[in-house]
Formats: structure tokens, sequence, C-alpha cells
């Protein structure tokens, strides 16, 4: 940390010169790290440059093969995925593993103090400003609610270091920006945090330092203000790449003409849904046109999505692809009448993580690649799969190795290509770049473009994440399961798309054309 | 810190073939895995040969084969459930009910027939719909009504239990025609039929699931169901198809076993408890319980080694009455072993 300015303690955590080797993989090559009181650290790297390595080591989760690890105070993480115990309450969990106990009668020991602990829960969740009734089992909370839960876990056991590893991932702005406030206020109360995440703006808002690891090393080490986004950017991905990666750059245009004659038509659908309920919706997408849908998570767009790639059924309404209705909640029917689907979560839906990269890729394709029996050869799917490999610059041992084993981005690679192997009429995604590297960002936005502009396909792209919306020709907001604008023009003024997704101000329709303030 | 970056960085090529060669390693343990259980057949045939001299004779190799023909094709439809993540505990039933209720039409009042008196192949042709129905019954309870497999094969095998002996009062059912019969007692040359039939059922059911579409959506379905149900495969006509032919498999090994010994008694299946062997021959054989892993060479291997296991405990001067303890013992060994060779955890 030779560069961050006046370091005011010793540090809580200190890692010097760390290794560590999976197999033939040298995951980290000697990395050197400080966390220090009152301070927030942001860590940033792409996919697979060593980042969920190092949290495993300080979290002590694997030794280091070599380096030394200094903890002067407790350390805890708060993991991607929640580790919460959902069937256990909210003061279960926040006491797991180390309950207030008490003696009962006939020289009973170490018994659960069941009033005690849920008065000292209910006094951290206060303490937090997050006043929530701690005998609520956990699975009955908000992502954002486990979330907090986590933390205060962390705290209560007396950490004074805590690792967020992507805790942003699945919030919403508004669960974001609270975390953020809490982040904050922890730091200003002393605790060191070290703060890992695909958003470097996020990074910008919360930290004071921030270290850059890539190839399993520290390349750059800094304060937050002496570096700007863009040298960011540069030394995450390495020498001889753009800065500007995160832009998009279409080298084909769109299909010429305006093509009128709708690919997809949602007429006035209904939907329940725990990812959020449609009201009324209505929208249709053109031949080659690319729509985006955003807004709150629950408001609705993936639901959307979804009832459009028949993962999810609908109550009422209409869904038709080319003039013919889908029927509701059969998946398999969308995607032979044309409907090509990138789900929400790849590890849940979007391959399987035991079979190869070329089985993957060609899932949705078997059909046309078997023989007239049904035979399959193991040649012929690798065949099929290689080109859009190539295109998607998915990284492999081969078309053999287990999807399970390649980094996220190129998990994501092969979820895209089993959507768009089939020739789809019209291409669902939902949140494609989640969790996804800069530069496999920008790939799969520019394929997704390139894909629709040259086959004459149609996207629905439901996101919250608003740089995927660079690619659209149209962004529909929703607002509680209701259409409330749209704006029809980009480049879209990224201020007006987030008080729409509020339901503050439609403002957008009118300033059609208007370069934005 | 800028000393990090004057090290030489790794360029993405040189990741792909670090990677390569890594892969190659896990094609050469996965193809390690599956040959796994060949030495430790070796070295039972060697304990064998030692611990009786009857052992290593053409006669005790063909009744083995005969004895745990059976056993494997059972294996195979328990295989087919499990790497589809399921698992169906009453196939025992069906392995005793199905022949059961085909000698119970075929055979004479004075053999504790019904007195039906159908043809024996026609029976053979009830013999399979009973084990389609049971299977249908069970897969439409489990993928449609979303029941719990467990529970569901465990009541279902009560049922047949309870079906299986109070069709026939508890009775044994003998005088079985040879058509009947054929399939389990006949030899062509020293080779026993049932030997040959469960051999084909390996190698048809081994290449299906590696070269017909329909044997990887198994392995998608069983891999991560969502991900194949996102993928436009038919998730649940694949897993209620699973459990009919599981079921039927099951069936044909109850017809074999009832050839075999020549008769049907009102315990066959239950008795010797098969199905326990049935999940350690496909366990030990590499099959996954969580579904998605596995194949027919593993199994069938893992059947072999069964056998071996067995017919050296009836040869060796183990007491009648401890059999049954050595056998489970030997059982839950092979196990931990089949855990170490085979690394991954089940």
């Amino acid at each position: 940390m030779s560069d961050a300015s006046t370091p005011a303690a010793s540090p809580v955590v200190e890692a010097a010169g760390v290794y560590k080797r999976f197999g033939s993989t040298q995951a980290l090559r000697g990395i050197d790290l400080a966390l220090r009181p009152g301070r927030c650290l942001g860590l940033v790297g792409r996919n697979g440059a060593g980042k969920s390595t190092l949290v495993s080591i300080l979290s002590g989760i694997y030794p280091a093969d070599a380096g030394e690890l200094r903890m002067h105070g407790r350390l805890a993480t708060v993991h991607q995925h929640s580790m919460v115990v959902p069937s256990l309450t909210v003061a279960e969990n926040i006491f797991l593993g180390r309950q207030p106990q008490r003696s009962g009668p006939a020289g009973w020991r170490s018994l659960v103090d069941w009033r005690a602990m849920r008065e000292q829960a209910a006094q951290v969740m206060a303490d937090w400003g997050y006043p929530i009734d701690v005998r609520l089992p956990c699975s009955s909370l908000t992502v954002e609610q486990r979330q907090i839960v986590e933390i205060a876990r962390a705290l209560a056991a007396g950490a004074r270091c805590l690792l967020l590893d992507e805790p942003t991932a699945a919030l919403e702005r508004d669960a974001i920006r609270r975390l953020f406030d809490r982040v904050k206020q922890l730091v200003a109360n002393g605790v060191a945090v070290m703060y890992i995440s695909h958003h470097l703006e996020e990074v910008f808002e919360i930290c004071q330092d921030v270290a850059v690891i890539r190839d399993g090393e520290i390349v750059l080490a800094t304060s937050t203000t002496e570096v700007t986004k863009e040298q960011l950017v540069s030394a995450m991905v390495g020498g001889g790449e753009p800065a500007e990666v995160t832009r998009v750059t279409l080298r084909s245009g769109p299909v010429d003409g305006p093509v009128d004659t709708p690919c997809l038509e949602v007429d006035h659908v209904y939907a329940a849904s725990a990812r959020g309920s449609l009201n009324d919706v209505s929208l249709t997408v053109r031949p080659g046109e690319r729509v985006g849908v955003t807004g709150l998570l629950s408001a609705g767009p993936a639901t959307l999505a979804r009832v459009v790639a028949g993962a999810e059924g609908f109550a009422a309404g209409q869904v038709r692809l080319d003039g013919t209705p889908l029927a509701p909640g059969r998946p398999d029917l969308a995607m032979r009448a044309g409907v090509g689907y990138i789900p929400e979560d790849r590890q849940a839906e979007g391959f399987v993580s035991l079979l190869g990269v070329a089985e993957n890729s060609t899932m949705t394709v078997t059909d046309w690649l078997a023989g007239k029996a049904g035979w399959l050869r193991p040649s012929t799917v690798g065949r099929a799969a290689e080109p859009l490999s190539r295109r998607l610059s998915v990284v492999s041992a081969g078309p053999r190795q287990p999807v399970g084993e390649l980094s996220g981005g190129n998990q994501q690679k092969v979820t895209v290509a089993r959507a768009i192997i089939r020739k789809p009429r019209l291409i669902v995604a939902i949140t494609p770049t989640r969790g996804v590297d800069v530069a496999s960002k920008s790939l799969l936005l520019t394929e997704l473009a390139e894909v629709t502009a040259e086959s004459g396909a149609g996207l629905l792209l439901a996101t919250d994440e608003l740089s995927d919306l660079a690619i659209c020709d149209r962004v529909i907001v929703l607002v509680r399961g209701e259409v409330f604008t749209e704006f029809t023009s980009p480049p879209f003024d990224r201020e007006a798309v987030i008080a729409a997704t509020e339901g503050i101000s439609r403002g957008a329709v009118q300033e059609d054309g208007r370069d934005p303030a | 810190m800028n000393r990090a970056s004057e090290r030489l960085a790794v360029s993405d090529p040189a990741i792909a073939a670090i990677m390569a060669g890594r892969s190659r390693s896990a094609a050469a343990v996965s193809w390690l895995r599956e040959a796994a259980l060949l030495p430790v057949i070796v070295v039972l045939i060697i304990v064998g040969t030692f611990v009786n001299s009857a052992f290593f004779a053409v006669s005790n190799f063909t009744g083995i084969g005969q004895q745990i023909a059976a056993l494997g094709v059972t294996v195979v439809g328990e295989s087919l459930i499990l790497l589809i993540g399921g698992m169906d505990l009453s196939l025992e039933g069906t392995y005793g009910l199905a022949p059961m209720v085909a000698a119970w039409l075929i055979v004479p009042v004075t053999a504790f027939g019904s007195g039906a008196r159908i043809n024996p192949l026609l029976g053979i042709v009830v013999l399979l719909a009973v084990g389609a129905c049971v299977g249908a019954i069970n897969g439409l309870m489990i993928v449609k009504a979303r029941l719990n497999g467990f529970i569901v094969t465990l009541g279902m095998t009560i049922v047949l239990a309870g079906l299986q002996l109070g069709i026939v009062g508890g009775n044994t059912l003998f005088n079985l025609p040879s058509e009947f019969t054929y399939l389990g007692a006949a030899s062509i040359g020293v080779v026993p039929v049932s030997f040959l039939m469960a051999v084909l059922i390996f190698v048809v059911v081994g290449l299906f699931l590696r070269y017909h579409r329909i044997g990887r959506a198994i392995y998608a379905v069983g891999g991560n169901q969502e991900a194949a149900r996102a993928a436009g495969i038919k998730v649940d006509r694949i897993r209620i198809g699973v459990y009919v032919a599981g079921s039927v498999l099951a069936a044909l090994g109850g017809l074999m076993e009832a050839g075999r010994v020549s008769a049907v008694t009102g315990q066959q299946g239950y008795q010797e408890g098969i199905i326990f062997s049935v999940f350690a021959a496909a366990v030990i054989g590499g099959v996954s319980l969580k579904g998605g892993r596995g194949n027919m060479v593993g199994a069938a291997s893992g059947v072999v080694l069964l056998g071996l296991v067995q017919n050296i405990l009836d040869l060796s001067q183990v007491s009648n009455y401890w059999i049954e303890a050595v056998t489970g013992g030997v059982i839950l060994v092979a196990l931990v072993l089949a855990r170490i060779v085979g690394g991954a955890a089940e």
C-alpha cells in the first residue's frame, strides 16, 4: 500500500507474499495486501484474476502455499451467495454456533438461552437501524435483509474486518444505497473493509483505496482519488488493450429499411410471480429490433422475459411469436417456435455443469444434429458447437471440458451459444452480463447486437444494468408490473432512465431527440 | 507494489494450454475411474481361487453369470433412475410382483395359479406391463404430483410386497412352463441365456446413454433439471419415461430370477433384500446418487464385483448364519474403497 495516503493505524489484516496453486494453475503469485481500520479497500479484477481465491485464503477456507497472513483482529466474510441458514430464525442466524447459554435444573449445562438470544439479536438489529422481527425465519427475508443479517452476524461476533464479496450483485438500487450508507458508517467507526465488485463506480463511491488484481498479482494499488476509471480498467485488462472496453461497437448495422410486422407481440399479459407480477403489459418487438426492458427487480422485467420464454406461465393475455400464440409455461414449445432464451441465473438454468462445452452449446439443437433414430455422434456435436465457441471466444481446454470448470464469463458465453445456435426469431435475455468481467461483458453485448442485426431476430433484453441498454434501440421501463414509459431514441439518458424506474418521471417520449442535459 | 507488473503476465493462449493439460489428465482420470474396479475384480478372482478349488472352474463362472444376470438387469434400471436424479426403492417389489402376477395367470390351480392358464408368452407381456404400470404410477406421483421419490417408492414397495404375498396367500408358484423359464434357466452351449441378455442390455443401454439424444438428455436432466428445461428438453416426459423403463427392467430381472429357481415365492426380491445389492452395485460402480454422473461400464463392474463376493462367501466356510453380516460388511468396505479410488465425493 505504498501509494495509500498516510495510513492512520496499523493493519487489522495483512497478507505478505501469498502464493496459491490449484493443480497446474497458479492462482496467486505473491499477493501483498493490508486492511486498515477505518478504510475501505476496493478489490477489482476480471473473472479468473484470483479475487475469489484471495477471499478464500483470507477467510481461511484454503491455506496459502507460501507467504504470511497476519490477523490482528477477527475477520468475517459476507459472500456473494447468501450463507444464512434459511430455515433458522434471524436471531439464530446472528448467533449461529455461539448462542447465549444458561444452565438448567438438575445440573444441565449449556442450554440455549432463547430469551437472551432474541433480546440481544433485536438489540444488534436495532443498533443497525434495521428493526426486524428476529423471530422470523430467514427464508421469509428479502435478499437485502439476509445480507444485513450476515453483516450483523459478522459484527456481533466481534469482527474488526469485513470482506464483502460482490454484495450488491442481487440488490436493487435503493438497497444498494442503504448498504453503502451502512458500510460508510462502519468504516467511520473504525472497521476495516475489503470490498469486491465488478462495478467500478461503486468502488469510487465507497472505497478510499483500490487494488487491481490480474493473473494472481496486485498490479495496481492506490487511493481512489488518484486514479481514474479508465486507468483501473486498463490495469484490469493488461497491456495492449484499449481502456474503453465497456464501449460497444457494432461491426454491422441494423437490418435495412423498416420492418413493420412484429416478431413478438405481448398482448395485455397478467402474471403473478415471486419475481414481480405483471399487470396488463403490452409490447412488441420487430425483427432486428433490440428492445430493453428495465425496472426495479420487483417491477417485473425478469418475469416478462420468463413469460415470453415459457419459463413461467401467465394468467391472462396473449404472447404471439410471428402471429402464433405461445402456450403459457412451455419452454420447449417456445424454443421450437423460435425463442432463444438466456436465463437470469446461469448456475441454476444456464448450463449443466458436468457436461461439456460442446454438448451444452448444442443442447437446444439435438433434434437437428441427431440421425433418424435419434443417435448423436460426439464429432457432429463438436463440429456444430465449434463456430459459435470461436465467435464468442469461449476459453476452454476443448469441447469436452465440463462447463462447471470454466470461469463465470465463459460459462455465460456457453449459455448464450446455447440460446442462439438454434437461429431464433427472438432472443430473450435476462441480465446477460451479470457477474461477468468487463471484457466478456462488452463481447457478449456486441455479439448479441450483431446476431440480431445479421439474422433479423428480435431481442428482448430484461436487465437492471443500465450499461446493457447501450445496445438497445428502445427501452421500456416497468414500474410495479406496468409499462411506465418508453425511451425511443438512443443514447438513453442514464439519469432519466433511473428516474423512470423509480416511477418519478416519465419524461422520455417528450424529450425525444433532445440531447440529455 | 509495482514490481508485480514487471513479472511475466500470462497470456490467454498460455492459460488455454495449461487448462488443456489439466483436462487431458482429467479425461485420463475419468477413464481410470471407469476401469477402477478391474484390479479389485482381479484380486477377488485370485482370492477365490485360494479359498476353494471349485472356484476357478467354467461351471462356477457360468453359475455366477446366471446369478448376477437378474441383479445386473435391475441395476441398469436403477442406474437410469439415479442418473436423472431420482431413486426407486420399489424396484424390489416389481422384481417380485411382476413374475408373480404373470406366473399366477399361467400355472394351473394345482400349482397355486389362478386357473386362467394364459399363454406363457402372453404372460411375459403381462409381466412387462406390470412393470410399466408400476413405473408409470411412481413417475406420475413423483413428477406430476411432485411427491418425494424416497417416500413414494418406499410406500410402493410395501404395497407391491403385500400384493405379491396376498395374491397367492403366501404360497410358492411352481410348475412354470419352459417358455417362461427359458430366459432364466436355459443356456446356449455353456453360456446362460440370462447372462447374454444382461450383457446385451448393458451394451445397448450404455450406447444409448452415450450416443442417443434422449440418453444425453437423461444426463442433462440429472445434472441440472432447470437448465435442461430452459434448453427446451421435455424434462417431465423424460423423467416419467425413465421410471417406466427402470421398472420394466426390474420386471425382466424378476423373470430371470424366477426362471433360474423355477418358481416364484411370495417373497422373491424382498427375501434376498435385492434393493440393497442394487444400490450397492450402482454406487460401487460410480453412479452418483445425486444424478447426472455414472455410466454402464461402472455399473456392470459393480455388479460383477458383488457377484464374485457373494460366490466366494458361498464357497468359503463361512457359516450360513453369519453370511449376511459378512456380505453386508464386505459391501460397505467396497463402498469405501470405491470412494477412495474414484476420488470424487459421492
